[in-house]
């Protein structure tokens, strides 16, 4: 890594330190999390999409899988009540089943007609988790969710949670650049440049694209228990809309499609700034709740959005942090 | 089930189908020509229905039989959508055209999103037709243009409005038209060449960027007509209304096979229908349309991952 990155590295641990020096309207430290859990879900399309070239809409769908097995097995209503981590546990493995589920018949589809399967997918659960009332309690999402459960940490205070999603996020994005060095990553690559020329190196394209789709769908999915625990919610089942795939997606591409490290740039870029500067601007411009459609920050967001995705691909296709060539 | 509620919701489907083929042909057309999936088409709709309810509001003439009306949004209103599209192409998407194609695709979402936010703007234009402009995201009401009198008379169980009518006679003429176009006509053959290798087609002395171009403003208008068609069928405009149009157009260019005319249209009505059976022919069905909708789709493309008329191309090594 670059002294760059270990700079980076140690301004954002610092970040809950530095929050006890400023005013609480101008703490961020509480947002970040939400930041690192859209990290987490980009570095699903970094696996899916980066590398094994599937171009993914619907990784909304898998936070939404995640969010609510991590809902249905901790909630209070229902009786299993199994806690923070096994729930996590349980969201990562329905998300890689899920992924299995639908790269096994797709496994043949490349492309934009990929595209389209996945981002009916996130059309689909959407219905299914609004409809199915019994267990997802529709429109209202189940609540009284445990929060993250940090051991011997006191349970009040923010800064365990900002360290125990930072933690997992590190630890995704190592064990991904690990897994990119792999003889499965590099499998992945080859398939996404040349899918023959692999074929002709005995890659078996079809089982690298399911297994690209089940980790894409793991980590979807456990970014979506991480979700569901930050807001003690599963919210209601439209969170997981097709804007949330699109800000997943824009973050891994904005950072430089295929780079680990770029996913994490992206999320603190467009997260940082849809979820932490927004927000406090709003807050700061609260007083005067005003009827202006323009003097409303949140009401710029896709604006911003847009015209970022346009100018990096004009500038610097590569997405950020391009992952180098070879 | 009865005939009369069978034939009732055979024409809603078949009409709805009808808009959505509009839609659909604007992303087959552009699908074929530059391999690139649209993603601001139907957020172009959307910005025309908000032009459309402007030209509206501020003529102050509407009420039923208001045919006039309808006649000068279809010249306003497409032509607006088509020199939006033509500007986009030219400004954001021909400065990348030899880039990957995902770098495209991504411009394409990025200039959608800057269509939803001027879409939200634009909402919150002071008008008393946009609630004086004081909740911009809320849902406007157009007014009707035309009255909803049983055509067949009051006591018929069919309902055949002349809305039905006006979608009818504006979209098959259309759509034949454009078919006659790509066919038949020099432009269009000069499109079918760059669509089939962009470099033997410049070689032959085909201007490229003006056959593309072509392509983007004929997409445009059509959008803009499906605008129009819009706010007379349907009296209701908001700002995210074109994701919606958009998936239902996309997916039905992808059913029949993107970059194929008539296959976006054979799309389009089969999902018009299909949305209407789901509402109307099963209990409780509304809430599920989308997974309907959906579920032909990946069932189609797993037994013919091309789409239904979509040529199965071998890939060269």
């Amino acid at each position: 890594m670059k002294p760059l990155w270990w700079i980076g590295l140690v301004a954002l641990l610092a970040v809950p330190l530095l929050d006890l020096l400023l005013p609480a309207s101008w703490q961020i430290a509480g947002a970040m999390p939400k930041v690192f859990v859209f990290a987490i879900a980009a570095l699903g399309v970094t696996v899916a999409t980066g590398w094994g070239g599937l171009l993914h809409l619907g990784s909304a769908a898998f936070l939404a899988i995640g969010a609510y097995t991590y809902a249905v097995l901790t909630a209070p209503v229902f009786p299993f009540a199994i806690g923070f981590w096994p729930g996590l546990g349980a969201a990562l493995v329905a998300g890689a089943v899920t992924g299995v589920l639908l790269g096994l018949p797709t496994a043949r589809l490349r492309g934009d007609y990929l595209a389209i399967v996945t981002l009916g997918l996130g059309e689909i659960i959407q219905d299914v988790m609004r409809n199915l009332e019994p267990i997802t309690k529709g429109a209202q999402g189940l609540s009284s969710l445990p929060g993250p459960a940090v051991p011997f940490a006191p349970p009040d205070a923010g800064w365990p949670g900002f360290y125990l999603y930072l933690g997992l996020l590190l630890a995704v994005v190592a064990l991904l650049s690990r897994m990119r060095r792999s003889r499965l990553g590099r499998a992945m690559v080859a398939v996404r440049e040349d899918e023959i020329a692999a074929r002709c190196c005995a890659v078996d394209a079809g089982r690298t694209a399911v297994v690209a789709m089940a980790v894409a769908g793991a980590l979807g999915a456990l970014a979506g228990g991480l979700w569901a625990a930050l807001y003690h919610s599963s919210n209601d089942p439209s969170t997981y809309d097709f804007s949330m795939s699109i800000m997943i997606l824009g973050i891994a591409i904005i950072g430089g499609l295929g780079s680990p490290i770029g996913a994490l740039v992206g999320a603190l870029l467009l997260g940082g700034f849809s979820l932490v500067v927004l927000d406090r601007l709003a807050t700061a411009m609260g007083g005067s709740v005003s009827d202006n459609v323009l003097m409303q920050p949140n009401n710029w967001k896709f604006l911003v959005y847009g015209l970022a995705l346009i100018l990096v691909m004009r500038l610097r296709p590569g997405g950020l942090c391009e992952e180098p060539k070879g | 089930m009865t005939w009369e509620l069978l034939a009732s919701i055979l024409i809603i489907g078949l009409t709805n189908g009808l808009i959505i083929s509009l839609v659909a042909l604007g992303y087959t057309m552009v699908y074929g020509i530059v391999e690139l999936i649209n993603f601001a088409h139907g957020d172009l709709v959307m910005l025309g229905s908000f032009l459309a309810l402007t030209c509206i509001a501020l003529s102050g003439v509407h009420g039923d039989g208001s045919w006039l009306t309808i006649g000068a949004l279809l010249v306003v209103v497409p032509i607006f959508t088509a020199a939006v599209n033509w500007a986009v192409e030219r400004f954001a998407y021909r400065p990348i055209r030899s880039a990957p194609k995902l770098t495209v695709l991504v411009t394409a979402i990025g200039v959608s999103f800057v269509f939803v936010n001027l879409g939200l703007f634009w909402g919150g234009l002071p008008l008393d037709a946009f609630g004086g402009g004081r909740a911009a995201a809320a849902a406007k009401d157009v007014p009707e243009l035309i009255g909803y009198a049983n055509l067949l008379g009051a006591g018929c169980p069919i309902r055949i409005t002349a809305k039905e009518i006006l979608v009818v006679g504006i979209t098959v003429p259309l759509l034949l038209g454009l078919t006659w176009f790509v066919r038949c006509t020099r432009l269009g053959t000069a499109m079918r060449a760059v669509a089939q290798d962009p470099v033997a087609a410049r070689l032959m002395g085909i201007d490229v960027d003006r056959i593309i171009s072509t392509t983007f403003v004929i997409g445009g208008a059509l959008a803009g007509v499906a605008a129009v068609i819009w706010c007379v069928f349907n009296n209701t405009v908001f700002f995210t209304m074109g994701f919606r149009i958009g998936i239902d157009a996309f997916t039905a260019a992808v059913l029949g096979g993107i970059g194929n005319l008539p296959g976006a249209v054979l799309g389009g009505l089969l999902i018009g229908l299909v949305r209407a059976l789901c509402e109307g022919a099963i209990d409780g069905g509304g809430q599920w349309v989308n997974t309907a909708v959906f579920a032909v789709l990946i069932a189609v493309l797993v037994f013919r991952p091309t789409g239904l008329l979509g040529a199965r191309v071998r890939e060269k090594v």
